[in-house]
């Protein structure tokens, strides 16, 4: 109500009496702490604490039978030096985030510039491209699993056709990663669909003005598209990254699956499969904290999952903060 | 083209010369094979997961692609061959519950974060961006001992309950969206002298609809789609594993049967993809609030 008084011009807010003025200011305060108070709860009670705890874990032996005891840098010094599989575990999140960022932002960029020059049934490529990203990860890997059987699957059938002997895909160490990130550029619709709607931002008179000038399709690509649409793609690639060091599901289904067994049920000895080939960092540290119950440990290696997935992040951030992600429209 | 129309000093070609229409041709020709190849690439393995379903048990281990006898019957025996109703019913719970408290909590920091100015708003917002980025897994543990001291591991509720907190992701996407909508709409019902709760159900929430609905389908999406939490809070107790986690392990039970794993693949797929054709443009809308315009 003394929301008017602002409103009118002329100075008149001036006029009003301060004590109003206060109790207004309180009550918007009070308003917008009850509309926060969800997040500001969630906030600590979810992230905040969570990240003191982990950090604080991360320097006890704790089971979470017994009260965690004090264990020093002891769970540090065995993460670097001591794992047999840390290692392992790292070089395959790495390989898969590369392949997985590299082979989805180009496959994207490739797909939306094909889909932003189809004018007839461009509706129907798209729902066909876009699909595939909303099946649940676990049906997805199910179905890869069993599309790249060795023997009796449709793609190695298909290869056999050229004459190829197909792979051995998810039951080899050397081919399994290579299985998951195709897995990976099925699901890419969402990338695809970033791209597509960047470039139909990009002034069709740029392209006109380039052409005049004699530009053709590759030059016009790179001088026009890529920098009209860098942005777009650096928050592509870092947030690809952010997501491809919490790799996880996909991993353990295909490796389940391609076993014979169950990560579910309690045996943990296919993790990985084949040959640890497809362990993932996530993975190591879900099976230390939660099946091992080596939680203290398993914090310490949270801690590094959360500095390295920090500095993407802030990378992430200051790009959207400097694109004017804070900004209001008037 | 641009020569015909922009340059009217150059004399007017009716058709362009031979070559350049056969390139033409054959770029839209190149174009037009590029996204068949990717469209086919993207739909044969639906297809092919289809196409096994209704195999026989021995036709689903051959390496034949076209199914000799069409056993739809597979789609009744797949639900003899594990609870899957059970299993719907808990994913439905989680996810239903999930976006409805979601709805009920979030909405209204969203809108603090964008239609309301104060000290701290940025700052408030940058920690939903960072939320949102944080591996689960990186602060699974202490959250899991919090659980496990309310007794409640081993339930769906310590990935139902944190919704009445606040979704990092949803405040992220709606409030994306409520920002875009012009001030002055809020500043006249101010006039008016509506409340800010006023303001946020008589204004903001019948405009910021396809907002408010593109973060209710991603969160539905979300514990739909959810491994990583069935797995860590109900993977030891099997009467409350949602379709995911049922899933994953239903073909180490039912060992060489590709038919009915095909089958259950297939019923876990279905609702997303029902949902997706009644739903399509939100979904599009909000990935493109979510990825261009932040």
């Amino acid at each position: 109500m003394t929301a008017v008084l602002e409103k009118r011009p002329g100075g008149a807010s001036v006029a009003r009496p301060p004590a109003r003025r206060r109790r207004r200011g309180r009550g918007r305060r009070l308003t917008i702490l009850a509309f926060t108070a969800p997040w500001l709860i969630g906030l600590t009670l979810f992230f905040l604490y969570p990240a003191v705890a982990t950090l604080v874990y991360s320097f006890t032996n704790f089971d979470l039978i017994d009260n965690p005891t004090f264990a020093g840098v002891k769970n540090y010094v065995f993460l670097f030096t001591s794992d047999p599989l840390l290692w392992t575990s790292i070089g395959n999140t790495v390989w898969l985030t590369v392949a997985l960022t590299v082979g989805r932002v180009l496959f994207g960029l490739v797909a939306a510039v094909v889909l932003v020059r189809i004018k007839r049934g461009a509706g129907i490529f798209r729902t066909l491209f876009y699909l595939p990203a909303l099946a649940p990860p676990v049906a997805a890997s199910l179905a890869f699993v069993f599309l790249l059987n060795p023997a009796t699957g449709p793609v190695n059938q298909f290869l056999h056709l050229f004459g190829i002997q197909g792979p051995l895909w998810f039951n080899d160490p050397a081919w399994a990663k290579p299985s998951l990130a195709v897995l990976g550029l099925w699901t890419s619709g969402t990338i695809i669909v970033i791209f597509l709607a960047a470039l139909l931002d990009v002034p069709g008179e740029l392209y006109e003005a380039a052409s005049l000038d004699g530009a053709n399709g590759w030059q016009q690509f790179r001088s026009i598209t890529v920098p009209a649409i860098s942005p777009v793609i650096t928050f592509a690639v870092v947030n690809s990254i952010i997501t491809g060091l919490q790799y996880f599901t996909e991993a353990v289904v295909a490796g389940a699956v391609a076993s014979g067994s169950s990560y579910t049920s309690g045996s943990s000895n296919n993790l990985g499969y084949p040959s640890n080939s497809t362990l993932t960092f996530p993975m190591w540290l879900y099976e230390q904290a939660f099946h091992q119950f080596h939680m203290g440990y398993a914090s310490a290696m949270a801690i590094v999952l959360f500095i390295v997935s920090g500095v993407f992040t802030v990378v992430l951030v200051n790009r959207m903060r400097s694109a004017g992600i804070g900004e209001e429209e008037e | 083209m641009a020569i015909t129309t922009v340059r009217p000093a150059v004399p007017v070609r009716r058709r362009p010369p031979r070559d350049v229409a056969w390139n033409r041709f054959l770029a839209w020709l190149g174009l037009h094979a590029v996204a068949v190849a990717i469209a086919i690439a993207f739909i044969a393995p639906l297809v092919f997961i289809l196409l096994t379903a209704v195999m026989t048990d021995q036709q689903a281990l051959t390496p034949d692609l076209w199914p000799r006898v069409w056993r739809w019957d597979n789609y009744v025996a797949v639900f003899r061959a594990a609870p899957l109703l059970t299993y719907l019913g808990n994913s439905l719970l989680y996810a239903v519950l999930s976006t409805g408290l979601m709805l009920l909590s979030s909405v209204p920091v969203a809108y603090a974060m964008s239609r309301l100015r104060w000290r701290g708003r940025d700052l408030l917002f940058y920690s939903v961006i960072v939320a949102m980025l944080l591996p689960p897994q990186v602060i699974a543990i202490p959250i899991y001992v919090l659980w496990a001291h309310l007794h409640l591991t081993g339930t769906l509720w310590p990935l139902i309950l944190p919704n009445l907190f606040g979704d990092a992701f949803s405040i992220f996407l709606m409030r994306q969206f409520l920002i875009t909508i012009p001030q002055s709409y809020s500043d006249s019902a101010r006039v008016d002298g509506a409340s800010e709760l006023q303001i946020l159900l008589r204004v903001i929430v019948p405009m910021g609809k396809p907002g408010i609905a593109a973060a209710a389908l991603f969160s539905f999406l979300n514990a739909w789609n959810d491994y990583f939490g069935p797995l860590l809070y109900t993977g030891e107790n099997q009467a409350n594993w949602t379709l995911s986690v049922a899933l994953a392990s239903f073909h180490s039970v039912h060992q060489v049967q590709w038919n009915l794993t095909m089958a259950a693949t297939v019923l876990v797929m279905l609702p997303v993809i029902v949902l997706f054709f009644f739903a399509q443009k939100q979904f599009i809308e909000g990935i493109k609030f979510s990825g261009v315009k932040g």
